[in-house]
This record gives structure tokens, sequence and C-alpha cells, in this order.
């Protein structure tokens, strides 16, 4: 479990990047700060393992506060991927991965066996294992983030905005492969994401930012599209129209689902499937 | 101190000869490399020669190159051309790859737009593509004037009259001011220099300050 | 151009290749100083320009001091000290080190400073420790350029050798002076041959060293 208590964030030259934010990600939860750029969200991630102090309140981890950690232990144990892939380009995606255990003193054998094993789980080829970061293409460098993220089996994984920079197609396979991926492990995920698909996509709790890391919503994508706080965030979730401003009519006899422009986008059935 | 203001004749002397041997080098220098630069970037394997040899050239010091010349020149030892030929051939050593870099740093999507719009090959050139590589331009412009300025000192010992005469009569006649007096010139004129540069860059290319800075 | 042959039958005769004075000697003591000067040279300046280029501190003022220190005329400090310490290692040496430290702090700040900081940030994040960062990660990548600036030290440190002659240290100036002060053209040609090619032979090899030594799978920028 991760808690914020009353953090805030001022920098030394007086710009204030989160003023009062509180929140609570439940253990195997995953939780989706999304926000645009100014909201914070990235700041408040990095708050998780220490890669930013805050200047007020607290981060708790388990009722621990993180600040009386040793941030490179701390940082070991938990899983970050991020946008850039950051793996270093001099040594092998299967060095790469297992960064962390060799850091830790596993030895080389074993963590290069775990290694492997790791870049089938997140769906590489195993063989990829001996190649360069450079050698391979954008979606597959992210993949094997997310495997070197997992390499010290961590209980949290924090994300930020990993799959911002891949083409929309890749980018729906690896969010596809992310939910198989935590229906299996069950880790604790704080992600961050500037885009309100994704986080409704991938968040069984998603919290809508404001510049300053003010929260204008916090709860289940159904709740927030059902009931929004307050006009920024209908605007920000566009429930207020577009593709999300949705109405039925009856087309021989069945319930046809049509956007505000009148497009057909679908058909009612009694049942809805749930969400996957 | 005292030694100083009884010889602030031959100080200015010496200052003026250095100066004479400095500026001819770091004008060809720059004049030169622009066409040969231009030039290497339509051919490539003009270019990489050209870097490579540029870079070895670099290597080579500068003394020996004054001896050499002679013979190829035709000019005596203590004759101050060696000087000026062989600083211009380190000039252009340093400046051909950095203006090589500096036109090529422009944006191909500037020139073709240029193009579109009905600039001639020259007129584009001009006042497009200089323009443009000018920041770049002037910090190798920069770096060629502070080498060249150091360099000629070593003429010194060879007897070509410069601010390193100062160190060597300095130094044979035990008159530590001489020798300071020298260094402290050569090290002013070559920051007068750099300084003239910038300054010059400021008021040709108003639009890029921030860019000037840096060494090669 | 018969002068040039006169200058590489001056090389090529036997009886300068032994003795005291002879060409090996000349070329051991020219290597020796080089070495002595750049090894000490790069005990102080590479330690301090990994420091900056990690910590990100003091740069401006580090590229200030190496800029300033071009424009140091090589020839005045070597005359200076030699005023000032006389006859002896002390101050050829002390311009070694003085002439070949901004070479080799440029080189290794940029040289931690070419790495892309979002490689830095993942491997803070990943949990190394600084010292970590700075010996696998920035030491590994910016090994080429490091050994750039070892390269142009070396260069500088050949030719202030040959300068240091002049105050009466050995090395392969000598031939150069000794021929000056007795109008021997053909010696003056050889030294400045030998010279040369060292330089060349130096430069040459550190170039090599510069592109075997850069890490597989990173892309040269």
């Amino acid at each position: 479990m991760i808690r914020f208590d009353h953090v805030g964030k001022t920098y030394p030259d007086g710009t204030t990047a989160v003023e009062d934010f509180s929140l609570t990600v439940d253990s195997h939860a995953s939780v989706v700060l999304v926000g645009t750029s100014g909201s914070g969200k990235t700041t408040l991630m990095r708050m998780v393992n220490r890669m930013v102090d805050p200047t007020s309140g607290r981060v708790l981890i388990d009722d621990e506060d993180v600040a009386a950690m040793d941030p490179v232990k701390l940082r070991r144990r938990i899983g970050y991927v991020m946008q850039a892939s950051g793996l270093l380009p001099h040594r092998t995606v299967a060095e790469n991965v297992a960064t962390v255990p060799h850091l830790e003193g596993v030895s080389r054998r074993r963590s290069r066996s775990r290694a492997l094993a790791l870049l089938e789980m997140v769906g590489l080829d195993h063989k990829l294992g001996d190649r360069y970061p450079s050698q391979l293409s954008g979606g597959q460098q992210q993949r094997v983030g997310v495997a070197r993220a997992l390499a010290a089996d961590p209980n949290i994984l924090l994300m930020d905005e990993p799959f911002g920079a891949v083409d929309p197609i890749v980018r729906a396979e690896l969010q596809k492969e992310l939910l198989r991926l935590q229906s299996e492990l069950g880790k604790t995920i704080l992600f961050v994401t500037h885009d309100i698909d994704e986080a409704f996509l991938l968040g069984e709790k998603v919290v809508i930012l404001k510049p300053g890391g003010v929260v204008a919503q916090e709860g289940t994508p159904s709740q927030i599209l059902a009931d929004p706080a307050d006009d920024f965030v209908e605007t920000f979730v566009g429930s207020g129209r577009g593709k999300r401003a949705l109405h039925l009519e009856e087309v021989d006899g069945r319930q046809v689902v049509v956007d505000e422009s009148g497009r057909p986008t679908g058909v009612l059935h009694a049942a809805p499937e749930s969400r996957s | 101190m005292t030694w100083i203001l009884a010889n602030l004749g031959l100080l200015g002397e010496r200052l003026l000869a250095h100066l004479g041997q400095a500026l001819p080098p770091i004008v060809l220098a720059f004049v030169l490399a622009i066409p040969i630069a231009k030039l290497a970037n339509s051919r490539g394997w003009l270019r990489g020669g050209l870097t490579a040899g540029a870079g070895l050239l670099y290597a080579v010091p500068s003394l020996p190159l004054f001896i050499v010349l002679p013979i190829v020149l035709g000019t005596g030892i203590r004759s101050s051309v060696n000087i000026i030929v062989a600083l211009t051939i380190y000039g252009l050593a340093l400046m051909v790859p950095s203006a090589s870099e500096a036109l090529r740093s422009v944006s191909g999507s500037t020139l073709q737009s240029a193009t579109a719009q009905g600039y001639a090959p020259f007129a584009r050139f001009w006042s497009v593509e200089l323009p443009l590589a000018g920041p770049a331009l002037v910090a190798g412009l920069r770096v060629v004037a502070v080498s060249t300025v150091s360099l000629v000192t070593v003429g010194g010992v060879l007897g070509v009259p410069s601010l390193g005469m100062l160190f060597v009569d300095g130094f044979q006649r035990n008159i530590t001011a001489e020798i300071l007096s020298g260094i402290v010139l050569t090290a002013a004129l070559a920051v007068a220099l750099d300084l003239l540069i910038v300054l010059g860059g400021r008021l040709l290319l108003p639009w890029a300050h921030s860019r000037t800075g840096g060494g090669r | 151009m018969s002068q040039l042959l006169e200058a590489f039958a001056w090389i090529g005769d036997p009886t300068r290749w032994s003795g005291p004075g002879g060409i090996p000697v000349r070329l051991a003591e020219h290597l020796w100083y080089t070495a002595l000067g750049v090894a000490i040279a790069a005990l102080i300046a590479v330690p301090v320009g990994l420091y900056v280029g990690h910590s990100h501190r003091a740069r401006g003022l580090t590229v200030a001091i190496s800029g300033a220190a071009r424009a140091l005329p090589t020839l005045g400090l070597v005359t200076l000290f030699g005023l000032w310490f006389g006859i002896g290692l002390t101050a050829p040496i002390l311009a070694f080190v003085v002439l070949a430290i901004p070479s080799l702090l440029a080189g290794a700040y940029s040289a931690c400073e070419s790495v892309d900081p979002d490689t830095v940030d993942a491997a803070r994040a990943q949990g190394m420790t600084e010292w970590q960062i700075l010996t696998r990660v920035e030491v590994p990548l910016g090994m080429p350029l490091l050994i750039s600036g070892l390269r142009l030290a070396v260069v500088q440190v050949v030719a202030t050798v040959m300068l240091a002659s002049y105050i009466g240290n050995g090395g392969l100036g000598r031939f150069i002076f000794l021929g000056l002060n007795l109008q021997d053209y053909p010696q003056m040609l050889g030294g400045s041959i030998l010279v040369v090619a060292l330089a060349l032979v130096l430069d040459v090899l550190l170039r090599l060293l510069e592109r075997g030594i850069s890490p597989r799978g990173a892309a040269r920028v």
C-alpha cells in the first residue's frame, strides 16, 4: 500500500509543482494519475521511489515513511518504467533486464536465466536477449523496460507514460499485454499518463489532476464518466460531447448506440459484457 | 615593473608585429574555409578526407612547420611569411571541419523552402545558408583566433619578431617581467580578438545571441 | 628539395642512432616527459572533470578555465617556469601539466555530459548509487570523448616538450635548437621531421584506441 499524506513540492526557485496532495493506493490495485503537463503527476510518482523528495507531507509504503529509507535500497525494490526506455545502450537486452539482480549480487548465470524468462513473460523472444537496445523497435524497447522493472520481483510498479512514445497500434498491444500481466502478477501499480482513454482502460481507480497536483476527481472510470465532479473533469474526459456523448436510438427493434453527430457506433445488448 | 615602464616602446612594437602575423591567418582561414567546406559538403569522399587530414595536421607541432616551409616557399627562416602561411594552414585545419559542420547544420527543409520561394543558388547561399550557419561559424572562428594568437609566439625561438621574442629575450637575460608581460599581452590580445568576434557576431547575427558560445 | 634529402641523410646517419645524445635517447626522453606530464595532469583533471560532468556543479567555471588556458602561450609558460625553477625537471613538467589540463578536463566533463540524461535518470531509478552511475554508465559511454581529450593533451604536450628543449631539457627538440645555434639546417629539419613523426604516430594510435573503445551497441553521435 502506498499512501500520500498531504505532500507538497516547491522547488528552490519558488515554483510549486504540487501543493497539497493525498491519496491511498491499495495493495495489488492499479491506480492511474492522469492530467495535462504541469499537473505534477510525474513529480508525485517520483516521490514514491525518492527520485523527488517532497518539501512537505509524507509518502508511506506499508505505513513506513520513505524519507527514512535508503533511496538506493528503496529504488531497487520498486519497479520503474519510463517513457524513454532509459535502457543502457552499451549493455545487451538481457544485461539490462538483469541490472538490479546483478547489483544485488545475484550470480551472472542466475540473473541471466531470470532475465530471459522475463523477456518471454513480456512477450519477447528470448533470442533478443543478446541484442543491444538500439537494435530493437520502440515497442520492443518498452517491453524490455517492463521486464527490467519486474526483474527484482518488486511489489510496486511505477509507470511514467511508458507507452507515450510508441505508435497507436503498438500502444494498444502493450496496454493489452500490461492488463494480462497485471491479472497474473497482481502488483501494486501507479501509472501516470495524459491520455484519458489509457487511464480508463488501465486504471481500477483513476485520479484526475488539475495543475499543481490538485485532485479534480478520484474514482472508478464508470463513476467518473457517470458523474463528473465539475466542468474541468467533464471537459477533460469529454463526457459532454464527442464520442463519449452517446445516446440510444431504436432501429428495427434493437438499441443502437449513436454519438453526438448522429453516427452509429454500436449495438446495445441486454446484458452488456463486463470490462475485460 | 620598472622594466615594463622603460620598455613600453618595445612592447608596443612587438604587439604590432604580433598582430601583423596573427590577423592575416585568421582572416584567410575564415574566408578560404567557407568555399572549401561548401565544396567538401557536396562530395562525401572529399569531406571525409579533409576532416581526417585536418585532424592529423592539427597534431603537427608548429615549430617544425615553421622550419620546413622556407624550403617550399623559398623564404628565409626568419621571415614572417613562414609564420603567416603556417598559421593559415593551422587555421584551415581548425576552420574547415567546423565550417563544414556549420553549413551541414542548416536544415534542408529551410533551404528547400528558400528555393521554392525563388532564390537563385548564389542568393540562397548568401542570404539564407550563410547567415543560418553564422553562429556555428563564429564559434569556429573564435577557436581559430585564440589558437593563432598563441601560436605566433613560437616564431620567437627562430628570431621572428613578435611577443614571443619577449619570452626568448627575457629567458636569456633573466628578466621575469619581460616574460610575464609577454604572457599577459598575448593572453590579452587573444581575449580582445575573441571579444571582437563575439561582438561582431552579435551585430551581424542579432537573432542568435545565445548560440554564439562554446568552443570546438 | 635537396635540403630535405640532406635532412633524411642526417636522420639515416648511423652515428645518430647511438651514444648519449643519439636519436633513441632523445626519443625516449621525449616520450618519458610526455607520459609524465600527461599522467600527472590526468590525475588532477580527470577526477575533477568527471565530478563536474556528473554533478553539473561549477560547470561554467570549469568551461571558462579550460577555455582561458588555451589562450596561454606555451613558450611563455616554458620560459617563465624555466627562469623560476632553473635547470631540472620541475619547470618543464609543471608547464606540461598546466597545458595538458584543459583538454583532459574538457574531455572528462563532456564525456559525462554526452550521456543521454534519460539513461542516467533510469539508472538512478533502478537503484544505482551515484558511484555506480559514474563507473558503469557515464564513464563507459563517454569513454571515446575521454580518450579524445587524452589525445589532444598528448599532442599538446609533445609540442611543448619540443619547446622545453629551448630551456635546456632533453627530447627531440634538442636537435632543432642545436641546429639553430650551429646554423645546421639539415639537423634542424631532421629534428623537425622526427618530432612530426612522433606526434602523428601518437595521434593515430590514440585515434585507433578511441574508435576501438567505443562501446558496442552505443551508436556514436
